[in-house]
């Protein structure tokens, strides 16, 4: 294909992300470098009987003009990163100056609020991405045995928690947990506990949002896993039974091999999607115990003065996370590119 | 005597695997039945403050409306606070974002899967580093400009936005779908004198609609589904369901307001279920097409 019909081909496309993918990330990076211009101070002096006072007040048309003029505020440079929201740089260096412990330091660091959300979103993504790479190939393998009768169903069921709304899923969710709802109260039973509460302590908030994550993110795998069952070589697992292997062995020696290149993309989609996770921490209103990187960014352009260059140096430091968990791939399919070159 | 001892084993991991998918399929659907069965309940008996089993023998809801269902949580939700408008808002919405991002899909991913060159390799990475943005850093750069420029709040521009974040995605499923469509068919066209618009014009959109409905689809979860962009970008007689419901869980100090949630929540994913039923099949070929060949 020529050039120049290949640019026509794909202009609209490229347009569409350049204007509203690539802009707004240039457009994160500027706003995350400037702070709200503070507000104008008139001095006015007061002289009376017993001498003059000086007194300063908030002239808050000037201020409001000026606000107006330039909405983007005051150039501020890095000082929105290293501020206590964030990076906290001199918070984490007197936290490590006066540390006891090591884990005196992460306490410490934990009450940060840029450190906690990371701290959680870290934690979710690398534990959902490979329980759900092990529950669906779990349920995977376990479909596959089923009669034909029965399948249609159950990948219909199965289905049900990815499609689902985020959203509405967790709040599905969060209702049913609650303390007087059919799962937090069958829990107080079994634990025969009247006052758990899965909303009131950070690990258990944890632990729900963790065991959403899984339901929701099990069927994308189940479904790649139970693609890839289909294609598995049907000699070599003869073979494999002829040789005397025993069923976990055929599946751990023949279909697991098989399935690898599939978990390997199962897990990019998964590390990339769980990364962001935002919508179960609104809807389990778990941003007290739980809150993720995405949710601080939310949390900013939703409070009642919206704090642009708070919200941008989230998503700026966020963005960058992206990339390092991102860049193996990127790498290695750099590699593969080359490879073929050559 | 070897072999009766394999039988065995085999039954009994028979029935630990059955019993495995059986546990699965009720965890998969308890919930969604739960609150199907629940919305149609008075608030005292979903949330079962004396005994759990009143939510399904619907005691309160026989004490408070005299029968053991209640459509109230509907007709708050829909009459009283106006959900409708929601699902109008919701329907152009995503109407409009799926049909233009095909348009823009088909156009792009065709040419990277027909060009060989090294730029449509980068395209295709810058794609993918793109569809891993997490939506609301986006929308964080859109803010600001968007008060700007009087663009806030309108829906042709949550469309625009929403084709945008969606393009990533859709490229890289059509180019992988093209690729699959042989090269010799536009080939043979172009040696019949087509240029190369012309060849797809006639050869390869005929040929390409599975792959585009398929895309359809995902491109209509993610605006269905979506949440970060049309709550941040919407003005509130322009939002869709989902900021809608949210908007309900702001409003549930009152007794019976948390029912509207419930009742349009169950609204709200009735469509998803009809299309997971009638596309089953192109959700299933979709989720693997880039498993296989990405």
């Amino acid at each position: 294909m020529r050039h120049k019909t290949f640019l026509w081909f794909i202009l609209p496309s490229l347009a569409a992300m350049i204007l509203f993918i690539a802009l707004p990330l240039v457009s994160v990076v500027v706003q995350s470098m400037y702070i709200e211009h503070e507000q104008v101070l008139v001095v006015t002096e007061n002289c009376g009987p017993f001498g003059c006072t000086q007194e300063s007040s908030v002239d808050t048309e000037a201020t409001a003009q000026l606000r107006a003029e330039q909405p983007l505020g005051r150039f501020a440079g890095l000082a929105t990163y290293f501020d206590r929201g964030h990076l906290a740089s001199s918070e984490v260096a007197e936290a490590w100056a006066n540390r006891e412990s090591l884990g005196d330091f992460f306490a410490e660091l934990y009450n940060l609020p840029f450190y906690k959300a990371l701290a959680f979103t870290l934690t979710y993504t690398f534990v959902v991405t490979p329980m759900v790479i092990v529950l669906g190939l779990l349920i995977a393998l376990g479909v596959n045995r089923l009669t034909p009768a029965l399948k249609g169903p159950t990948i219909f069921v199965s289905l049900l928690p990815m499609i689902i709304t985020p959203l509405i899923g967790s709040l599905i969710l969060f209702w049913m947990i609650d303390a007087q709802g059919v799962i937090g109260k069958s829990l107080q039973w079994i634990f025969d506990d009247p006052e758990l509460s899965l909303k009131a302590s950070p690990p258990l908030t944890w632990i729900t949002l963790i065991v959403y994550g899984i339901w929701s993110g099990a069927p994308f795998a189940f479904v790649v896993f139970y693609a890839g069952l289909q294609t598995v070589n049907s000699d070599s697992l003869e073979a494999a039974m002829i040789d005397g292997a025993t069923k976990w062995q055929q599946i751990r020696y023949v279909v697991i091999p098989h399935l690898m290149p599939l978990a390997v993309f199962i897990s990019l989609m998964q590390l990339m999607d769980n990364f962001r996770v935002f919508e179960p921490v609104v809807g389990f209103s778990a941003q007290a115990n739980a809150p993720s990187l995405s949710y601080i960014i939310f949390a900013d352009m939703r409070s009642d003065i919206t704090r642009f260059n708070s919200a941008a140096a989230t998503s700026v430091l966020t963005v960058i996370g992206v990339t390092i968990l991102l860049a193996p791939v990127l790498v290695r399919t750099w590699r593969d590119f080359k490879g073929k070159a050559v | 005597m070897s072999s009766t001892i394999a039988n065995r084993s085999s039954r009994s991991l028979i029935v630990i695997s059955s019993a495995f998918v059986l546990l699965w399929v009720i965890v998969a659907s308890f919930p969604f039945l739960w609150t199907l069965w629940g919305s149609f309940k008075v608030q005292g008996d979903f949330f079962s403050k004396a005994d759990w089993t009143q939510a399904l023998t619907g005691t309160r809801t026989l004490i408070e409306t005299g029968g053991t269902f209640t459509g109230k949580g509907y007709e708050g939700a829909w009459v009283q606070e106006e959900f409708w408008r929601a699902a109008i808002n919701t329907f152009i919405i995503v109407f409009f974002t799926v049909v233009i991002s095909l348009t823009f899909g088909t156009l792009g991913g065709y040419a990277l899967a027909r060009s060989g060159h090294n730029y449509s390799f980068w395209l295709l990475m810058i794609a993918l580093v793109f569809r891993a943005m997490p939506h609301i850093t986006l929308v964080s750069g859109y803010l600001l400009p968007f008060f700007e420029w009087n663009l806030w709040g309108h829906i042709p521009t949550a469309i625009i936005v929403l084709v945008a974040i969606n393009q990533p995605f859709t490229l890289w499923m059509l180019h992988s779908f093209f690729l699959n469509i042989p090269k010799d068919l536009d080939e043979s066209a172009k040696v019949d004198g087509c240029n190369q618009f012309q060849a797809f014009r006639h050869v390869i959109i005929p040929v390409m609609w599975p792959g585009v409905i398929t895309t359809g689809l995902f491109s209509f979860l993610l605006a269905y589904n979506d949440f970060s962009v049309t709550s941040m970008l919407l003005s509130e007689e322009n939002r869709t369901m989902v900021p809608a419901i949210y908007g309900f869980l702001g409003s549930t100090q009152e007794e019976g307001n948390v029912m509207f949630a419930v009742a349009s929540v169950v609204s709200a994913t009735a469509p998803l279920f009809v299309l997971v039923m009638f596309f089953q099949r192109q959700i299933v070929s979709g989720l693997t097409a880039g498993a296989v060949k990405g």
